[in-house]
């Protein structure tokens, strides 16, 4: 997916474009109002990450802008403001969604796939490898002409695999990815996931092999 | 917080007061004058009268044949009787020697001669007389005589007259001092109207309309509406500039939090030896801690300031809880969560849709953190007159079973939930927000299972 970060916070932005980057999406960063205009004129995105407070105006006053000229592109906006009533204003606005700062990118890419759902995103968000297509917006895996539905933790598992096929991953860093850093897990919660995997995959070509003592990784029969 | 003003008396009693004693004192005066008046000129009738009887006494009088002949003539008398009973003596003097009538009748004090009448008021027989005395000179065999003659006449007729006119008088009084007493009271409201409808017009505002006032007043009061409107231009500004200083704070804070997660969390993914982990895990779970207090601290103060100037408008309760719902659907779906909730009907209560929303954000925030992953939160909203209830249960640790009623303490924490990230604000923010509407907050456990539940009621509208 192709994302276009508006954010003045030189760090920030940073931090945000290395992530969606290792997630395997294409970004852009603009810092200020008239740099995103000038992407947005020769770019199509699939989504707009915004600020709020930028260096030459107001985040909303631009996405009101943005909208009456019939932008369709979604918008999560960025907020450090903490008010509901300030959130629910981008609302109305035009915003898709909003998300507080500091925020957690399990979170971020949780609002950008419900957000993507409900404009009916495109087929880009289907990968394949072996006989299996993996639907990471919708969260279904097809073989054999057989759609399964996945759950939240599932999917989001299988997309780490399906990201670095045939790599190795980790138990531990997969548990920091799927559970929040406030829950209290153990490494072997993963394997609960892994198994469910597992049962979704039997009957095709492509299989989670447990490597001893590093973790797992997606590899073909 | 509202202390009551000392009022110094009130200016619409002080005027009424003031122009109805006003018009007292006129009155009085107005009664008294006239009545004296009348007084005066009851007396000048009678006098006239008196006098008149009396000429014709002295007129009827001659020398007939060598001797004096007082004839008294009818009309004399006739004239005297038109009015009431009143009673009539007369007597009548040849050269200061009793002649005829009442002997005792008293003698005038003032000498009265032929041209002028001696007028006096006196006492005979125990009534109050009015009597005047006249003379006349007359020759007898060449040599002169001088006849006197006076005339009394109780005073029945002028004391009843009198009382008749002053009743009369009192009567006209009160009526103008009703009437007065009238337009004393329609100046007072008049000149309290203004002061009223600029009081109305500005405690009808909400606690975010900082607009001038423009009501029309009059003249005198421009000054006060002025020196108001600068202050609310102050109030204005200073409040921007507090909102301006909480957001450009929070920005401040959240945004250096924000880096530091983030970074955090790349490194997470690029580091792979434990502990280094478990120390980045350390880093993430503080700033979620610090985040989450600082945004509650920021939320309870915002509750605070609107619970004391509540903006309520009706709202469609079930609309709002779904709204909310949708809102942190994916935040509940990172832990496979699933609510069940089924919007009912319209569930009007009447309220401020901010702090509601905040409360009902804070209970479902609350339920999705200390919920086991792939569990359910059932949320319901149920009508029983009168009220509306939104029911909230979760399938987790459910509260302790000591102490759950301390929860709505600022930063007091249940003793099970030491392992999950919370300020301990959250439900002293939804116990806030529901005092202010009148409503109730019960928290307990599922009785049929385990987690917990927390149930707030609004009265419906």
């Amino acid at each position: 997916m192709r994302f276009l970060l508006v954010e003045d916070n030189i760090q920030l932005a940073k931090a945000i474009c290395s992530h969606l980057l290792l997630d395997g999406h294409v970004v852009d960063h603009a810092d200020r109002l008239s740099t995103t205009r000038d992407y947005l004129a020769t770019t199509a995105y699939d989504m707009i990450l915004l600020d709020i407070m930028l260096p030459d105006g107001d985040g909303r006053e631009f996405l009101n802008r943005y909208r009456g000229s019939a932008g369709k592109t979604p918008v999560i906006v960025l907020t450090a403001r903490s008010e509901v009533s300030d959130r629910v204003g981008v609302l109305d606005l035009g915003a898709d969604d909003y998300i507080t700062k500091p925020f957690d990118f399990s979170e971020l890419e949780a609002r950008c796939r419900a957000v993507l759902r409900r404009h009916g995103g495109g087929a880009t968000n289907i990968k394949s490898f072996g006989e299996v297509e993996f639907d990471g917006l919708s969260g279904t895996i097809t073989h054999h002409g057989t759609t399964t539905n996945l759950r939240n933790k599932e999917l989001r598992l299988l997309e780490i695999f399906f990201n670095v096929p045939g790599q190795i991953c980790s138990k531990s860093k997969l548990v920091d990815r799927l559970f929040s850093y406030d829950e209290d897990v153990s490494e072997n919660a993963i394997e609960v996931y892994v198994a469910r995997l597992r049962k979704h995959l039997e009957g095709s070509n492509v299989q989670i092999i447990t490597v001893r003592r590093l973790g797992y990784r997606l590899s073909l029969v | 917080m509202n202390g009551m003003l000392k009022g110094t008396g009130s200016i619409r009693w002080r005027l009424i007061v003031q122009l109805l004693s006003g018009a007292a004192i006129l009155t009085i005066i107005l009664i008294l004058i006239v009545r004296s008046f009348a007084q005066q000129l009851a007396e000048q009738s009678q006098d006239n009268i008196l006098n008149a009887s009396l000429t014709a006494i002295l007129d009827a009088s001659s020398i007939q044949q060598g001797e004096l002949t007082v004839d008294i003539p009818y009309s004399a008398f006739s004239m005297l009787s038109n009015l009431s009973n009143d009673r009539v003596f007369y007597r009548i003097d040849q050269d200061g020697a009793f002649l005829t009538g009442y002997a005792d009748l008293p003698k005038p004090k003032l000498r009265a001669t032929t041209d002028t009448p001696a007028f006096m008021t006196s006492t005979y027989q125990d009534i109050e007389i009015r009597m005047v005395t006249a003379t006349r000179l007359l020759a007898l065999e060449g040599r002169p005589i001088e006849l006197q003659a006076s005339i009394a006449q109780s005073r029945n007729g002028q004391a009843k007259t009198l009382a008749e006119i002053s009743n009369m008088v009192m009567l006209f009084g009160s009526g103008f001092f009703v009437i007065s007493a009238i337009i004393a009271l329609l100046a007072a409201q008049s000149t309290v109207g203004p002061l009223k409808r600029l009081a109305a017009s500005v405690s009808r505002r909400g606690p975010h309309d900082l607009r001038p006032v423009t009501a029309s007043v009059p003249e005198e009061m421009a000054p006060l509406v002025q020196s108001l409107n600068q202050f609310i231009q102050r109030l204005d500004t200073s409040l921007t500039r507090s909102e301006d200083f909480i957001a450009e704070a929070a920005h401040r804070v959240r945004t250096p939090l924000a880096i530091v997660r983030a970074q955090a969390e790349i490194t997470l993914r690029r580091v792979d030896k434990d502990e280094n982990r478990a120390t980045l895990k350390e880093m993430i779970r503080a700033i979620d801690d610090s985040s989450r207090a600082a945004g509650q601290l920021l939320d309870h103060a915002m509750v605070t300031f609107r619970t004391d100037h509540l903006e309520r408008s009706k709202i469609d309760l079930g609309a709002l809880v779904g709204e909310t719902v949708d809102r942190l659907q994916a935040v509940a779906t990172l832990k496979d969560i699933v609510f069940t909730y089924a919007e009912i009907d319209p569930t009007q209560i009447f309220g401020d849709a901010i702090l509601i929303q905040n409360a009902v954000q804070n209970l479902l925030d609350n339920a999705i953190k200390y919920s086991p992953v792939e569990s359910d939160i059932s949320v319901e909203l149920t009508v029983e007159a009168p009220w509306v209830t939104l029911s909230i249960c979760d399938q987790g640790l459910g509260f302790p079973k000591t102490g759950a009623e301390r929860l709505t303490e600022r930063f007091a924490r249940g003793d099970n939930v030491s392992g999950i990230v919370g300020s301990g604000l959250g439900l002293t923010i939804v116990d806030e927000v529901i005092q202010a509407h009148s409503g109730n907050l019960i928290i307990s456990n599922n009785p049929n299972g385990v987690g917990a539940c927390v149930s707030i009621s609004f009265p419906s509208s």
